[in-house]
């Protein structure tokens, strides 16, 4: 059976490479105007047309709900899935920290060009500086957007918008509301698109999963999917598909991702021949709440905004166990102000993080196990007050408090690494469609943007901006451009689509093992995170290439997934995605083991500055690793990046 | 810490239901309430018992996607605390703890303590939004909103749309739900033009899904894991009234 295929077994090379690829949908010229000629350029379908064609999204999220809303807004008919109950809670509800905008509102010297500037250079050199240039763009028209549908962003006593500043950015642009500018956002998306619904436009469907991507005559045409309620299965089809469907953190088990979180939609897409682009790009988040058991299903984050006015730091003799409040200044280690003074404790994600691993590393971590480093408010409270802390940070306190039982007012936070944003995904090309053509992948779920390493709050403006702003014109050319022929439910493509995802559903319910889920999914994610977290070794990845596939084998034979497919079963769709995540993971891992360069988030150990800084080969990597799904070793092919604007540099944040 | 669980099973809307005693030794303080019903599902797949069906994602209070009674309190006995972010230091060695789905007409119950809540989808499809074509919006500065105003805007738009008010309500009213939603967009500029049409809308479609009336007895604001005031009930009557007044 095609699941326990191992991508290595046999011969001693677990890939091969094949021809390099271009993006052949990117217009090129000045930067500034590449995406007003695209939009020009791109055809048109006459709005009483609109009607005639169904476009299928995967997701409610920001990329997904944001897509649906302004789809249906356009005239299409929009068929729209979430496994959630409610579009209401896709995971962008959980993202804290805020969303950037070159408004230049403060004045500091901002601009599209230096928002531009600091993407490309934040992303370790690893995105396409169009696509970037783009976001960057369009991030303006997002915050209008939002701010018309009533998202109550943060304001000043003279009406106008507040912004603050993020982590690898020396100007403030970052708009926000509270710590729940995710939320706030989400449900500004989930309104538009709620309005559709109940004008007619939008089919909704939640409870819903989508579990394998139907393709014909080599274009994706629609989506086979279990009613979550009822086990149902049904095809569905319309003239494109949109994936939304975020991220593939969960791999890892533990990780700041939503428990429903999974790659099987894009990962089924990729099996049905959409290239995977750079999966071992994965953001390990400074500040997350450090683990407190074995029994641990979930992590959670602290928005990254705390270290605006939070202090970092551990003490400076080696296994220290006073408690904070008795180390004197003099034997306190500041160590993000003292290596990276320019930058301090807003150096951007991956160095912050590799840093604490460090000091961790190195004995000075604090709390049970010393897996954490401090996060110091005292100062913050001396200067501007408890009030003033509070309404900044008051719900980040509040959130830490309910989960630690310490109140962060008195004693300091402990945070430690914790993977939270991936960065790789389907690949797609300027249009954002994969190289399946009619189907598009949005956000999360797409490569394009982040590069080696996403700065914080460019997420959600990603999202948004796929969603609202470049989807919809890129949807329509495609319609305009393409002849479609009818497609119709009994095509024998269809019905057998439908019988793969039954029979697999099936074959999980039969084997009735002896061991859980959950098991495989704790073992799998120990697994990635030593070998391929936050630093990463050729012997180490080889050794997780090597288990993976027994782990694989083993799962196939002794999961136990209780109860059958035709009722509301979470065991089971926990377990048909740790299967998908299961031959992800190995995809991941090939992917860090033939980049031999650090890079952002992905720190190879064997390359790195005398400094231990990130060493980036650009001789050698200077592109984007699309992967292409063989059943057997897969096929890499190469986009070579260029930059133009922003010339390749050492990334220098001290 | 040794703990009785005593859980609400139903299998499907059809099935009767009944309360399931489970002994649950071993349990850690610094457990969620939901990893402690982890570990339990993980015993029970085991011994070949079906596992415990629960709402839950983000597991840090803001999907809004947990949610259960926990003897007889909806998200259980902590203020301003959801489900999944109640931790097993709030109980006592010994406890015998109950637990149960939302129970509402509105809300009927999909497996356990899973329930149907889609009726809040459809309160909001009926006018919780601004209607702004993507893409015409004017610039966000062209716009002041005072700060008490947005304040007042943000504090009712961090409703999570759980539930526990309807569930804790003796009649399984939404109208703090509503009233959260009406509040948040009527009282900013950019919501005012169709601050009638909104409040007709989102209540007439609250009647339709079977919600109950609201009698002032305040459990929905005890309940509410994010504080949304019984104010905004008030402000809900009164742009009501405004706005069959007006028509």
């Amino acid at each position: 059976m095609p699941e326990t295929t191992s991508l290595g077994s046999g011969g001693g090379s677990y890939w091969s490479v094949g021809d390099d690829i271009v993006d052949t949908a990117a217009p090129d010229g000045p930067i500034e105007t590449r995406w007003d000629r695209r939009k020009f350029a791109a055809k048109l379908v006459n709005p009483a047309n609109r009607r005639r064609h169904t476009v299928i999204v995967v997701g409610t999220g920001l990329a997904g709900g944001a897509a649906g809303a302004t789809l249906a807004e356009q005239g299409y008919k929009v068929i729209q899935f979430c496994f959630q109950d409610s579009p209401r809670r896709a995971h962008s509800i959980a993202a804290q920290g805020g969303i950037n905008a070159a408004k230049n509102y403060r004045n500091d010297g901002d601009s599209v060009y230096r928002l531009f500037y600091d993407t490309v250079k934040g992303g370790d050199f690893r995105a396409r500086e169009s696509n970037v240039y783009r976001l960057a763009q369009i991030s303006t028209q997002i915050i209008d957007q939002c701010v018309a549908q009533g998202v109550p962003f943060a304001r000043e006593y003279s009406g106008l918008l507040d912004t603050r500043s993020f982590g690898g950015v020396q100007v403030q642009r970052t708009f926000y509301a509270r710590g729940q500018t995710g939320q706030q956002l989400l449900i500004g998306a989930y309104q538009a698109l709620s309005r559709q619904i109940d004008a007619g436009g939008v089919e909704i469907h939640p409870r819903t999963e989508m579990l394998d991507l139907i393709v014909i005559d080599g274009r994706a045409r629609g989506i086979v999917a279990r009613d979550l309620v009822t086990g149902k299965i049904t095809p569905y089809l319309a003239d494109a598909v949109v994936l939304a469907t975020g991220g593939y953190g969960n791999v890892f088990f533990l990780s700041t991702n939503a428990k429903g979180s999974n790659t099987t939609a894009t990962w089924r897409a990729h099996r049905r021949g959409a290239l995977f682009a750079n999966p071992c790009y994965t953001q390990i988040h400074p500040t997350c709440i450090p683990r407190s058991g074995e029994y641990q299903g979930k992590l959670t984050l602290m928005s990254e905004s705390l270290r605006n006015d939070g202090r970092i730091w551990v003490p400076k003799q080696k296994g220290d166990t006073r408690s904070p409040d008795q180390i004197p200044e003099a034997e306190r280690d500041y160590y993000l102000e003292r290596i990276y003074p320019a930058f301090g404790n807003l150096v951007p994600r991956d160095i912050a993080s590799r840093a604490a691993k460090y000091q961790c590393d190195d004995g000075r971590g604090v709390g049970p196990g010393g897996l954490g480093v401090y996060l110091d408010f005292a100062d913050a409270i001396k200067r501007l007050g408890e009030d003033k802390v509070r309404e900044k940070y008051g719900n980040l306190f509040e959130m830490y408090d309910r989960i630690t039982g310490e109140n962060p007012y008195k004693v300091p936070m402990r945070i430690y690494p914790a993977v939270h944003y991936t960065m790789g995904g389907l690949w797609v090309d300027y249009d954002l469609q994969s190289s399946i053509p009619g189907m598009f992948v949005i956000g999360e779920a797409n490569f394009s943007d982040h590069g080696a390493n996403r700065l914080g709050a460019s997420a959600l403006m990603q999202g948004l901006a796929d969603g609202y702003f470049v989807l919809p014109p890129m949807i329509g050319n495609y319609i305009a451009s393409t002849k479609l022929g009818s497609v119709s439910l009994d095509d024998p493509t269809v019905t057998s689509v439908v019988g793969e995802v039954t029979g697999r559903l099936g074959r999980l319910l039969e084997i009735n093992g002896d061991r859980t889920p959950d098991s495989f999914h704790r073992e799998l994610g120990e697994l990635i995170w030593d070998e391929c977290g936050m630093g990463r070794t050729e012997a180490g990845l080889r050794k997780a290439l090597a288990r993976i596939p027994e782990l694989r084998e083993e799962f196939w034979r002794r999961v136990k997934v209780p109860g059958d497919s035709g009722e509301l079963n979470q065991s089971l769709e926990k377990a048909n995605r740790i299967a998908d995540f299961l031959e992800f993971g190995e995809l991941l891992c090939i992917d860090a083991l033939h980049r031999a360069e650090s890079c952002g988030g992905h720190f190879r150990e064997e390359s790195q500055t005398p400094d231990g800084e990130a060493l980036r080969d650009d001789e050698n990597f200077a592109y984007a690793a699309a992967w292409e799904y063989t059943g057997g070793a897969p096929v890499l092919h190469r986009e070579p990046l260029q930059f133009d604007y922003v010339h390749l540099a050492q990334r220098n944040y001290s | 810490m040794n703990l009785t669980l005593r859980i609400w099973r139903q299998r499907g809307p059809e099935d009767r239901g009944a309360m399931v005693t489970y002994d649950l030794p071993d349990v850690s303080p610094d457990m969620s309430f939901l990893e402690m019903l982890d570990v339990l599902n993980e015993r029970l797949i085991l011994e070949g018992d079906d596992p415990v069906a629960f709402d839950h994602d983000c597991r840090e209070g803001i999907c809004g996607a947990c949610g259960v009674v926990i003897n007889g309190q909806a998200h259980g006995p902590m203020d301003r605390t959801t489900t999944c972010q109640l931790h097993m230091r709030s109980f006592n060695d010994g406890d015998v703890i109950d637990v149960e789905p939302w129970r509402a007409a509105a809300f009927p119950v999909v497996r356990d303590l899973v329930v149907d809540r889609s009726g809040f989808d459809r309160i909001i499809g009926a006018g919780g939004y601004i209607s702004v074509v993507t893409g015409s919006a004017p610039e966000a500065h062209s716009t002041p909103v005072p700060k008490p105003v947005a304040d007042a805007a943000f504090d009712n738009a961090t409703c999570i749309g759980c539930g526990a008010c309807v569930a804790a309500c003796p009649n399984g009213s939404s109208m703090l739900f509503t009233s959260a939603k009406v509040t948040h967009l009527n009282l900013l500029p950019q919501g005012a033009p169709e601050r009638e049409s909104r409040v007709r809308g989102m209540v007439e479609a609250m009647d339709d899904e079977g919600f109950g009336g609201c009698t002032n007895t305040g459990e929905c604001t005890v309940a509410c894991p994010k504080g949304i005031p019984l104010t905004s009930i008030g402000n809900l009557n009164r742009e009501f009234l405004r706005a069959v007044t007006r028509r």
